[in-house]
């Protein structure tokens, strides 16, 4: 249950692309790993966050120093495993304390093969992130911390960089799958798995949707063969700039008037399909304390975040899509930053956000998001059975 | 929605007297709140009776009443200020209570005011157990099975459906007075007896019992547009069944998966808006079974509390301050973050270090007490520290309460594994010692969480501290490695110094030899992701510090630390002004404290703020710190209490610069041979005296100058183990109630002086430069002699003193201050015996007294002291303008007078028995706050003072007299005076038989040892009983107190005023005209400018 307190323990090392290197103790599997260092605030979900594909290649860094305290359990997974591919934390938990607890993080990290690293000045990693930016990295131990500084480096230098990344493939799933609607059925939803979480689904469910996940590679055609009521696209890892055919996808789906709702990467493609742009962030909103404003209801949510990249939109105006779907209004915008955090289609039923409203992990302030869009589909349903006309 | 425009004076509720429960936090959040009104161009009007804040300094409000708060005053300062709203939100229950008040009174509706802040509404569906449980149930959430008992017999049957043991709970009482486990039907009968009693609206509610479940916090805001935050989040971890004032607490919380924290986090929001908290703050407390997760909502208040304190300082997110600008129309998104000054309010902070609180109790103050907690809150104070990890935090937490013992340690423990267990399995002051001794001797983990119920995760750290111990103490050598090691799981150098068996200071020697420093992070409210642009920081030993150089002159002030009986918020107000006072003379202000309940350790009061440890470990590293750039001018050490004082020597030794007062100038004030020495140079008496290291030594001094004497230990504050000693067998008693508290040794030695019986005490507050000397203030004692100033009532000016003796008194201070080579503040106690003057004791630092005097007579004590202490004079100070011309020795006749009154908390101290301990005064101080009077005479000022403390006299009813045979003669004019306004008398056989002869009519009643039969009603039964309004008992001597003793108790559980001075007695009964015509009020700035017309 308990290892021999700190200084006994193997060293491990952080390597950074600029060549900061941090050193601290070796922590979940052995080994080296490589990806983007990111930092995420959340003082609570570790778990949510490691088995959340939107971090897969990202090597995660926890500001909260505690983590694994309520170590890890069957019902918070947010897919079937550990996504990140490095994780960084200050003080490792010894002993797990939780009721719902079945096993341990750190057994958890060594099973999936995930790389980490303890014991590091993190808040100082934060800061430096934040004023360099989110950047390619390293953590070695085992063997590999063996490896001379310059080794390390040039392994971290030589690494894949997530601007211009495709990582849906790599975290899709390859098989489509459903899942029942629960209490009074809406119709049917096609959720294009680009990293899609189990909350997401629950909660599509949970709205009366018949829910049919189905891999990223699959097509327009195919998607529009299954005659969904919807479209939805997930949030999930990757530089939205390189998904070209994802976009065409949900332009080919949106003339057809298929409504549709998106999630964070989700929402990259909604932009990119209306003919905005997306850009990189300097490090990120990775976080559940994260001030959004719907500018519809005129309130204020505490949302959960997770992306790298963002929608070049003006926040202060409707614009024109100048892929020809009419007027789009930026609905949610961040406060901190007034980043676009969510679009919403004035003339065709489409909207997504940035953030998650499927929390998990984070607060619940943006759930009434599922209503909205099954509220939408129920809206959209009625009118096109009824007559054409157009869509609030 | 933006600030509202019809709000332009708001008049400000504060919470009056510290008390336990409600203490300094709420002047930290009403000064908060008074500033941002300010800021906002509202005219501020405040009420508080109590002078020792912060907020109640005339710079804070536009009109500051210092006046009592009962609905009659605060409707007379409505009728004078016409506010267009009152705020009261901030002031604690006392507040929140006032408000229901002058609702229900009409008062409000009447001079069209609007109550912000929180509705009527709201308060009550927050503080209405009942009320509140079915808003629960409706919110979806779960509450504890309980029942509503208006009568006893009620709560009995109740009691059978619940089961034992239950809580029961009586409502609308603060601080959770009067709560506690029932076990027995014995329990409940006395428990609801007094609940039903300490509840407004005689009512208690009984529940089932949750003990030992994980004991949560919340602290949520929401404005008018529904937005809602929760700033922070806190974990208990005592569990359920210990006050969360008196529990060690963490924020954030540690053991909770996002799925239970958002649940709660989702009741807490449902519930705000159930209640209809829609500009401001409240504080929900959840429990959770550690077996399966099932949540139950324990309670919440619908205002600022002593957790928002907490939570801001814990955060850096200002909830009085926000919740202000709430209660004035702003919404959270129209609120900047003041630390990030980028983002706005409407966020949730989120934290990259743990913070951890301890209270401070005080109950060797109450050794009758029984010392195990309960639901009833019983601690006087907290510390709070910030480390990066939770080891750090409690360890840094623990030494914060400079108390022998409250920190972890490896020496010597007798105890036994299952003795530690047993000892541990009652809650008390300093539990989680017994705990990591139990896990130090072997115990297991699953042990101590079977006796403890304290959560596995708490219960491991501190394996993980001791490992970490026993890796300090096996190690070959003290390397870098290991000393990293210890410093990163909070081991101070004396710590490290103990388990390598050398002192502290050589581990220090080597950990500097080896370049091994804490580095400086800040809270920021938001883990590192802005840039903050706030300078408050807390030590680690990680690897980048974010102290920005500066070039500037600095000043380190040194707080002083968790407020305990003797020390309190008296000495935040000396360091805060001294912050604003150097900063305006242009220094940059570095504050150390580790007292979140402060407005020193606000961020906005000093330049830089340190949340550290007084230790002088701590402090010599934030001055090392700071020393890495600009110029440190010195160390501020006069104005923290006892605690900054103690710490001078070591500074001075380690080369810092004592600003002021040299501390070999402190020593010729404390040391009893040196002072001596500067008294027969000035020609100055003191009591006939000695000192004594043991019984014998005390004895053959005792003797030598004649009983009685009054014996005290050196080097303490507040009286701490002072005593008046009547012959020898008392004294032997007395070392062997001390024993083993290491208070009296060779190097610190018990003083013995000659008491002084009916002589009139004389407290003076004073600032000497080395050339002038300036009186603050020369206050009488109402009390005579004996009585611990801070207990004792006093006047200011004094007004039975003649001129002559003011001279004598002013000109004796003079010679001291020169004699000791004071440079700042000085207070001296004198008394006048039998015509003598007898110095009683010096002491070069700021007193409990200077915010009084600074209120009392306009005269800024401390901020002139902390300029005499740069250099400035005093004649300098008067011609700025800071000092008036005319010093506080020189008061016109027709000044007003101020009367300061202590509060005691005698009603929160129950012996094992049930029976609150004794409440005679006595030289030992236990009081835990005061209140000022202030009018044009001392009859009126007295009385104001009385009606502040605890409601005043009635002006009818019942006055119960026994008193000790040398007051016999004294009593007869006051009890004369109060049959004559229409009193009925009742007293003991010999006191009875005093007053008939001296013409009253005094109705003959049983003393309780006097009951022989069980249908005889004893004094103790008619105040039971309520049949007695007034209780006057004086203490004999030298005998037993025991009969006293039951009517005094009685008196304190019956809440109905007790006087055990004949002194107070007349004061009080001079003072009943008065109160019968009502009062004036007067604000401090009217006083100000009558002042400046005379001038």
């Amino acid at each position: 249950m308990t290892e021999t307190p700190a200084g006994t323990s193997e060293s491990a090392v952080l390597v950074l692309e600029d060549g900061r290197r941090y050193e601290g103790r070796a922590y979940g599997a052995r080994g080296r790993t490589l990806g983007e260092a990111v930092f995420a605030t959340g003082m609570t979900g570790y778990q949510e966050t490691l088995t959340d594909p939107s971090y897969a290649g990202q090597i995660v860094m926890m500001t909260a120093p505690h983590i694994g305290n309520t170590g890890m359990n069957d019902e918070d997974m947010e897919s079937a495993r550990i996504w990140v591919a490095g994780f960084i934390v200050r003080d490792p938990s010894r002993v797990v304390s939780n009721f719902r607890s079945q096993r341990s993080l750190d057994d958890d990290l060594a099973a999936s093969g995930v790389v980490g690293i303890s014991g590091i000045d993190t808040r100082a990693l934060t800061r430096h992130l934040r004023s360099a930016g989110a950047m390619r990295s390293g953590i070695f131990s085992g063997d590999d911390a063996l490896l001379t500084p310059g080794e390390q480096l040039d392994l971290v230098q030589s690494g894949a960089a997530m601007s211009g990344a495709n990582l849906s493939g790599a975290v899709s799933t390859t098989e489509p799958y459903q899942l029942p609607a629960e209490g009074e059925r809406v119709g049917s939803v096609v959720v294009l798995d680009l990293g899609v979480k189990t909350s997401t689904l629950k909660y599509l469910a949970e709205r009366g949707f018949d829910v049919h996940v189905v891999p990223q590679s699959i097509t327009a055609e195919e998607v529009l063969a299954l005659a969904p009521d919807a479209l939805f696209f997930s949030n999930g890892p990757g530089d939205p700039a390189a998904s070209d055919r994802h976009v065409e996808l949900l332009r080919t789906t949106l003339r057809e008037g298929l409504p549709y709702f998106g999630i964070c990467f989700g929402n990259q493609l909604l932009g990119r399909a209306l003919g905005f742009g997306t850009y990189k962030l300097p490090f990120g909103h990775r976080g559940i304390n994260q001030p959004v404003l719907d500018k519809v209801t005129g309130r204020v949510e505490i949302t959960a975040h997770n992306h790298g990249f963002a929608v070049d939109a003006p926040i202060d105006r409707v614009s024109e899509s100048s892929e020809g779907f009419g007027r789009v209004e930026v609905s949610h915008y961040g406060l901190n930053d007034n980043v676009v955090e969510g679009l919403n289609c004035l003339d065709i039923p489409a909207f997504s956000v940035q953030y998650h409203p499927e929390s998990a992990a984070g607060p619940h302030d943006a759930n009434y998001l599922f209503d909205r869009f099954r509220d939408m589909v129920i809206a959209n349903t009625t009118t096109s059975t009824a007559t054409e006309g157009s869509n609030e | 929605m933006p600030k509202r425009d019809d709000i332009n004076s708001v008049l400000v509720i504060g919470s009056g007297p510290i008390v336990i429960g409600q203490a300094a936090e709420f002047d930290y959040s009403g000064t908060q709140a008074c500033r941002v009104l300010r800021e906002e161009g509202v005219r501020v009007i405040l009420v508080n009776p109590n002078p020792a804040t912060i907020m109640t300094d005339p710079d804070f409000a536009d009109a500051t009443y210092i006046e009592p708060i009962t609905p009659e005053i605060i409707e007379s300062i409505i009728i004078k200020e016409k506010p267009d709203a009152v705020l009261p939100t901030l002031g604690g229950q006392t507040a929140l209570n006032a408000a229901i008040a002058l609702h229900d009174a009409g008062i409000l509706e009447k001079h069209g005011v609007e109550l912000i802040g929180a509705k009527v509404d709201a308060i009550r569906k927050g503080e209405d157990r009942q009320l509140f449980k079915d808003l629960v149930i409706e919110a979806g959430a779960g509450v504890a099975k309980s029942h509503v008992a208006k009568t006893l017999e009620q709560a009995k049957e109740f009691a059978l459906d619940l089961g034992y043991p239950l809580v029961v709970r009586p409502s609308f009482t603060m601080g959770g007075l009067g709560s506690g486990f029932a076990y027995t039907e014995e329990d409940l009968v006395r428990i609801v007896t007094q609940g039903l009693h300490d509840s407004p609206t005689t009512e208690v509610l009984l529940e089932e019992s949750i003990l030992g479940w994980k004991e949560y916090e919340l602290e949520l805001m929401r404005d008018t547009a529904d937005n809602t935050v929760v700033v922070c989040s806190i974990e208990n971890v005592d569990p359920v069944g210990v006050h969360t004032g008196d529990s060690i607490t963490v924020a954030p919380a540690l053991t909770l998966t996002d799925r239970e924290y958002q649940h709660l986090r989702d009741i807490g929001i449902d519930i705000i808006r159930a209640v209809g908290v829609d500009t401001g703050g409240c504080n929900i407390q959840f429990a959770i079974d550690p077996a399966d997760g099932r949540v139950i909502v324990i309670e919440m208040n619908p205002r600022v509390s002593r957790s928002s304190a907490l939570a801001s300082k814990a955060t850096g997110f200002p909830i009085a301050k926000i919740a202000a600008k709430l209660a004035i129309g702003y919404r959270l998104d129209e609120i900047p973050n003041d630390i990030t000054r980028v983002t706005p309010a409407s966020f949730e902070p989120t934290l990259d270090y743990v913070v951890v609180k301890v209270p401070r109790f005080a109950f060797e103050k109450f050794p009758a007490a029984d010392p195990t907690l309960t639901t009833t809150m019983k601690s006087v104070g907290e510390a709070m520290a910030i480390g990066r990890n939770y080891a750090t935090a409690l360890q840094k937490a623990l030494r914060s309460l400079e108390k022998r013992g409250s920190s972890f340690h490896w020496g010597e423990e007798d105890r036994s594994i299952e003795e530690l267990l047993e000892v541990a399995s009652v809650p008390t002051d300093g539990r989680i010692v017994v705990v990591q001794q139990a896990l130090r001797k072997g115990a297991t983990i699953e042990q101590l969480f079977e006796s403890t119920k304290i959560d596995p995760w708490f219960l491991d750290q501190i394996v993980l501290i001791n490992e970490v111990a026993e890796t300090i103490a096996s190690a070959e050598n003290l390397d870098t490695e290991l000393l990293l090691l210890a410093k990163d799981h909070g081991f101070s150098d004396a710590q490290i110094g103990q388990l390598r068996g050398f002192g502290e200071a050589d581990a220090r020697e080597v950990r500097h030899i080896l370049g091994i420093r804490p580095v400086y992070k800040t809270v920021d409210t938001c883990a590192g992701e802005f840039p903050a642009l706030t300078p408050y920081h807390y030590s680690s030993y990680d690897q980048e510090t974010e102290v920005e150089p500066s070039d500037r002159r600095k000043v380190v002030i040194l707080g002083s630390g968790p407020n305990r009986i003797g020390q309190g918020v008296e000495f935040d107000y000396s360091c805060v002004h001294a912050s604003f006072a150097l900063s305006a003379a242009g220094f940059e202000t570095i504050m150390i404290n580790c007292n979140p309940e402060t407005v020193s350790t606000d961020y906005d009061t000093s330049d830089r703020l340190y949340f550290e440890p007084l230790t002088l470990e701590d402090v010599l590293e934030v001055i090392h710190a700071e020393s890495q750039s600009g110029e440190l001018v010195g160390v501020v050490v006069q104005l923290g209490g006892q605690t900054a004082l103690g710490l001078a020597k070591g500074l001075e030794a380690a080369g810092i610069p004592i600003l002021g007062t040299t501390p070999d100038a402190i020593d010729l004030a404390e040391e009893r041979g040196l002072f001596s020495g500067i008294l027969d140079a000035a020609g100055l008496l003191a009591p006939k005296n000695g000192t004594a290291i043991d019984l014998a030594g005390a004895v053959h001094v005792a003797e030598g100058i004649g009983y009685p004497v009054l014996v005290r230990p050196s080097y303490v504050l507040g009286g701490r183990g002072m005593e008046i000693v009547y012959d020898s067998p008392s004294l032997a008693d007395y070392f062997a109630r001390i024993e083993g508290q290491g208070i009296v040794g060779p190097t610190h030695p018990l003083l013995v002086d000659r008491f002084l019986d009916d002589a009139i005490e004389i407290d003076v507050d004073a600032l000497y430069d080395g050339t002038d000397l300036y009186i603050g203030g020369v206050m009488e004692h109402i009390e005579e002699a004996g009585i611990h100033s801070g207990d004792s009532s006093c006047t200011l000016p004094p007004v039975t003193l003649g001129r002559a003796e003011v001279d004598r008194v002013r000109e004796a201070t003079r010679a001291i201050a020169e004699g000791i080579g004071v440079r700042g503040l000085l207070n001296v106690q004198f008394a006048i015996g039998a015509g003598v003057l007898y110095v009683l004791e010096a002491n070069p630092r700021a007193s409990r007294t200077v915010p009084f005097v600074s209120k009392a007579l306009g005269i800024p004590l401390a901020k002139a002291a902390s300029r005499i202490m740069v250099g400035a004079t005093v004649a300098e100070l008067i011609d700025e303008g800071m000092l008036p011309a005319n010093d506080g020795s020189r008061v016109p006749f027709d000044a007003p007078v101020a009367v300061k009154e202590a509060v005691l908390p005698f009603s929160r101290f129950r012996t094992r028995e049930g029976i609150i301990v004794d409440s005679v005064l006595g030289p030992e101080m236990r009081s835990t706050g005061e209140v000022m009077g202030i009018d044009k005479d001392f009859p009126t000022a007295f009385a104001k003072s009385q009606l502040a403390a605890y409601g005043g006299m009635p002006t009818s009813g019942t006055v119960f007299v026994s008193v000790s045979d040398r007051d016999k003669r004294a009593i007869i004019l006051p009890v004369l005076r109060l049959q004559q306004l229409g009193y009925d008398v009742a007293a003991t056989e010999g006191t009875a038989e005093v007053l008939r002869r001296n013409g009253i009519r005094a109705q003959e009643v049983l003393k309780f040892s006097e009951k022989t039969s069980a249908d005889a009603a004893s004094v103790v039964e008619l105040i039971h009983r309520g049949e007695v309004d007034v209780v006057v008992n004086t203490p004999s001597g030298r005998s037993s107190r025991a009969d006293g003793y039951e009517i005094r108790a009685a008196a304190v559980a019956a809440d109905i005023p007790l006087f055990t001075t004949i002194a107070e007695l007349s004061a009080a009964v001079a003072s009943l005209d008065v109160q019968r015509d009502g009062f004036d009020v007067t604000s401090l700035q009217e006083y100000a400018l009558r002042r400046e017309a005379n001038a």
